[in-house]
């Protein structure tokens, strides 16, 4: 997790020098807020890769104390094999409807805003129905 | 009904017959529903990637027949071919197309979901129902923004940026402007989906092995891409909201006409067109990058393979795109240079600065070729036109990010120019380079070559012949956007020209259907691995089964499928020095 | 089984290759193509590149401008398009023979970094320089306020002078030459952009805000304008002239048309039916906006 965890706290440490340049230059509110929510989008999971690579390696100091390769993934270790990635990888909801359920009750709702509220009497109850039937979907394994 | 899977088996274990729990990779046929049933319902990255990228070819042909009824316009001064509002729509409309509809769509939901699962040896998505709604949002979106031209006062006529105050309900009243809100709505949250699945597909469901520096440079494009639609997309949808607001429920966020006057002068009660513009140019310029990264990632696929080599600075390219990235959302004011409201050396600077990375990735690009046995097939031609397309259309750029230069052909034919050789240089070059690359992979099939090569050579030559007059006509002072021009200034010889290359790339287009029929009657078969391809998706059948992979070769860099083939050449890995492995692979 | 799958081949590593020597010196060639590019800034024999010479003072520094950055770009891509040409031609496949594998060579990806992160300084410098020029605001007494509206433009001259026009006929801006001319610029509606092709210059007009600029128009004659920001509906026909006589003329023609309009307070031309100031700026404000929201 460590390249993912710097990859996404490097956008978050630029874009805080970026806005803060751009701040005390310009006085802008617009631009200096995106460029401030942008820096969050970057430490909110930058940190949590971090902190989960730091729990799995032990570090001391930022990313650096034990020694490497400790509680790698064998997506992320150089010598894994593909033996190593045995057992199930994940769950893979093959087959719903439901996707396309929500989509419809979302093609009715906007069209619905634009209109006549009566498409969204349509559109809404399908988006109903579809997160229902995905968390049902998802808790037993499969179709409804 | 979900899959629990098992892994895919090593390439040199003895492989049991089937029926001994080798799990689903057996390419047995698929359960569960069938014929239309099975595509509405189908999360399979595939079957989801085919469908975008269908639909988005769809969308290219209709934007570009409406790009054909613009040039004839322009052919003569004073043109009634359309009237004002019809070629106000008109532009209006192709630009949203090509750009919301097509451009995106086919690289990040059609290539990628369909390449970047195959290249990381992923079974699929990380979450294949969340793609499944991304495309049936893409699809209502794209019909939602159809549906312009069938309500009364028309589709929406204001541009694909929408400025404020002509987006207000008092400037644009017709139903049309709102139709395009929701459209880009539907499509925004679409995106935004795709771009969640892209980023979790690439952290969470590598194979072993497959660390993150041997990825594909595809998929390294895909995931910035990912991330960057994350940055860019919410910042769209929240500006749309907001106009909507203004257009339907009294708000003055972006209006000052009949907000509250203290002494006549403008108060904090009122709201900006500059804050839209604003808003929309942060989304916008990462948006151009959204567009572009892909197109970059499919060059940096087929260069290597047909120059015989690996590519040139691998780890150069990772850094390049994050660099492109990060500056790409801090650039978004130069766009509105010419509104005398923005910090211009900021934006200039960073500007010009994105010419550092996007050199470095030429030079890699440049370097991967060096020295190699380049072989000229269709795809191959196409990233090499893509190579032309985009350095003149980068210097241009370059000449855009010096405001005082920007002042004298802001909104003039010379920035059409420069974008639709950016653009048209990626999304079309590039994509078709891609296009023609995957296809034996996707259908197990070859395209015709002779057909491709015409098809790449007319758009070649229509592409410059379409392009290059406008650079001129731009200087001499034609604004964009207009549906008519004065007769007495010597315009009309370039706007013939440039309708002459429409027309010739149109033709070409023809040939890419003919060819599609051609091949699917006469079907050569592909094999796993036409072109003697580098990455994991060349490892697998053509087209792959479901869930990808029965068999994975051991991945021990970024060109796994090579060092399969060719172990008397194989890639040097990245990452720290390594002992030694812990195992070796079985003896036979 | 070939068990060398197990372990990287030593030769590959960092291999150097031939193509490194005569790169490297191709780049300082490039570096000194553009220095001494950027020293005919003075522009006394380059040709135009297509670009109007610039007919104000500012202007012109835009005009220098472009023919360095054309130069710069010519250069530069230039060079690049010759290596394409040359890998395309010159590594043309002859045989089966798998070439030499190479991946990286550090000097070379470091040169082609640092060198164009030079060149961009040099531009953005050059840039600077005559960025400041061109939005220089010298102080003037000569001050025209533009209102731009669907579809027309108004001239506002002081002493209650008064020349608008719309789509039927286009309005003349009269301006001296050789003073500095502050145009300060509103819309009544949407936006609209004003455009002066053979000045090099155009600024948006904005309603919520006014913008201000200055030219100092080099020599007598009629320049054509258009609106050059999509407004709606005529926005293809929203043209306008900017006519610059010697000062001497100016001031007799502000001084007969300011009596005019003493004489006949009547005659002032109105704006057409239907357009009025929405835009919330107050009538000929004499402050441009001072942030991105017209505070």
């Amino acid at each position: 997790m460590k390249i993912e965890s710097v990859f996404l706290l490097f956008l978050g440490v630029f874009f805080g020098l970026v806005g803060t340049v751009y701040w005390f230059w310009s006085y802008e509110d617009g631009g200096t807020m995106m460029l401030a929510g942008t820096a969050a989008l970057g430490f909110l999971p930058g940190l949590y890769y971090f902190f989960w690579h730091k729990r799995f390696h032990g570090k001391k100091f930022f990313f650096w104390g034990t020694a490497h390769g400790a509680g790698d993934r064998p997506s992320d270790s150089d010598d894994a094999t593909i033996a190593e990635g045995a057992g199930v990888i994940d769950s893979f909801p093959n087959s719903s409807i439901w996707p396309f359920v929500m989509g419809m009750g979302a093609f009715f709702t906007v069209l619905g805003l634009v209109f006549g509220m009566w498409l969204a009497f349509l559109g809404v109850p399908l988006i109903i129905t579809a997160l229902t039937g995905v968390t049902a979907e998802s808790r037993r394994g499969g179709h409804v | 009904m979900t899959d629990v899977l098992d892994p895919p088996l090593v390439v040199d274990q003895p492989h049991e017959p089937d029926g001994h729990g080798n799990g689903h990779g057996g390419g047995h046929e698929a359960h569960g529903p069938t014929g239309i049933l099975k595509w509405l319902t189908s999360t399979d990255h595939k079957v989801i990637g085919m469908s975008y990228m269908i639909t988005s070819l769809v969308m290219f042909y209709l934007a570009g027949i409406m790009a054909l009824f613009i040039r004839l316009q322009l052919t003569s001064p004073h043109s009634t071919l359309l009237s004002f509002n019809q070629y106000n729509e008109l532009f209006t409309m192709h630009g949203s197309l090509m750009l919301y509809l097509f451009a995106g769509p086919f690289a990040f939901g059609g290539l990628a979901n369909y390449i970047v699962p195959l290249q990381i040896g992923a079974p699929d998505m990380a979450f294949p129902r969340l793609n499944a709604l991304s495309y049936w949002l893409y699809l209502t979106g794209s019909i939602t923004m159809l549906l312009g031209f069938f309500v009364a006062g028309g589709a929406a006529s204001f541009g694909w940026v929408a400025y404020a105050p002509l987006s207000s309900a008092t400037s644009s009243p017709g139903i049309g402007g709102d139709v395009w809100i929701m459209a880009l709505a539907l499509t925004g949250f679409s995106a935004i989906f795709t771009g969640v699945n892209l980023v979790a597909t690439t952290f969470y469901l590598r194979a072993p092995g497959m660390t993150m520096f041997r990825m594909p440079i595809f998929t390294w494009n895909m995931l910035v891409t990912g991330i960057l639609i994350l940055i860019a997309f919410p910042v769209l949808t929240s500006a749309l909201i907001m106009l909507f607001c203004d257009r339907h429920f009294g708000t003055h966020i972006y209006t000052v006409t009949g907000c509250h006057l203290v002494n006549g002068a403008v108060t904090h009660t009122c709201g900006s067109p500059l804050l839209w513009q604003n808003l929309f140019w942060f989304f916008g310029h990462p948006e151009v990058y959204i567009l572009a990264l892909p197109f970059f990632g499919i060059v940096t696929e087929v260069l290597p393979v047909f120059s015989r080599k690996p590519v040139f600075g691998y780890k150069g390219m990772v850094f390049a795109t994050m660099a492109i990235a990060a500056l790409s959302t801090g650039v978004w004011a130069h766009h509105m240079f010419t509104t005398g409201a923005v910090l211009l050396p900021f934006f200039s600077f960073l500007s010009l600065l994105i010419a550092v990375p996007t050199g470095i990735k030429f030079f890699n690009w440049i370097g991967t070729m060096w020295h190699g046995q380049l072989q000229f097939t269709t795809a191959m031609l196409f990233s090499i036109g893509f190579l032309f397309a985009f350095l003149m259309g980068g210097v241009t750029g370059i000449m855009l990010a010096s405001p005082p230069i920007d002042f004298a052909t802001h909104d003039t034919y010379f920035v059409v120019a420069h974008f639709h050789q950016v653009l048209f240089g990626t999304a079309v070059f590039a994509g078709f380079s891609g296009l023609y690359y995957w296809y034996p992979k996707m259908y197990g099939r070859m395209l015709n070559e002779k057909l491709g090569k015409w098809h790449f050579w007319l758009m070649f030559i229509g592409f410059w012949v379409t392009f290059m007059p406008q650079y001129v006509v731009g200087l001499l002072g034609m604004p964009r956007r207009v549906a008519s021009y004065p007769s007495n200034l010597g315009w009309q010889s370039y706007n013939i020209v440039s309708t002459v290359g429409a027309f010739i790339i149109a033709l070409s287009f023809l040939m890419l259907l003919i060819n599609f029929v051609v091949s699917w009657r006469n079907p050569v078969p592909a094999g796993n691995n036409p072109w003697d391809g580098h990455t994991l998706e060349w490892f697998t059948t053509s087209p792959p089964p479901h869930h990808n992979y029965t068999h994975l070769p051991p991945i021990r860099s970024e060109r796994p499928t090579w060092d399969y083939n060719h172990p008397d050449n194989l890639t040097v890995h990245h990452g720290p020095a390594k002992s030694p492995p812990k195992e070796k692979v079985p003896v036979a | 089984m070939d068990s060398s799958l197990t372990s990287p081949s030593a030769d590959i590593e960092g291999a150097t290759s031939a193509i490194s020597a005569p790169r490297a010196r191709r780049r300082p060639l490039a570096v000194v193509g553009v220095i001494a590019a950027s020293f005919l800034l003075t522009g006394c024999t380059l040709p135009s590149f297509g670009a109007y010479h610039g007919a104000t003072t500012q202007g012109r520094t835009t005009f220098h401008l472009w023919q360095g950055f054309f130069v710069a770009g010519l250069v530069v891509g230039g060079f690049v398009l010759l290596l394409i040409l040359w890998a395309l031609i010159r590594y043309r496949k002859k045989s089966e023979e798998i070439p030499k594998q190479t991946q990286y060579h550090t000097l070379t990806e470091v040169i082609y970094t640092v060198v164009p992160i030079i060149i961009v300084v040099i531009l953005f410098v050059f840039t600077v320089l005559a960025e400041n020029k061109v939005d220089a605001l010298p102080p003037t007494k000569t001050v025209i306020h533009v209102n731009a509206f669907q579809w027309g433009w108004e001239f506002d001259y002081p002493g209650g002078v008064k020349v608008i026009g719309d789509l039927t006929d286009a309005p003349t801006m009269v301006v001296p030459t050789g003073d500095n001319v502050r145009i300060y610029l509103n819309s009544l509606d949407v936006l609209h952009g004003f455009y002066v092709p053979e000045f090099n210059f155009s600024r948006y007009a904005s309603p919520g805000y006014t913008t201000d600029f200055s030219f100092n128009v080099l020599h007598t004659g009629t320049f054509r304008g258009q609106c050059t920001q999509l407004c709606g509906l005529y926005h293809s026909l929203m043209f306008f002239n900017v006519k610059a006589i010697t000062p001497s003329q100016y001031a007799n023609w502000l001084q007969v048309q300011q009596a005019k309009v003493k004489a006949d307070p009547a005659s002032v031309p109105q704006l057409p039916t239907g357009v009025k100031n929405t835009s919330g700026n107050p009538d000929n404000p004499t402050t441009s906006g001072s942030g991105a929201y017209g505070d």
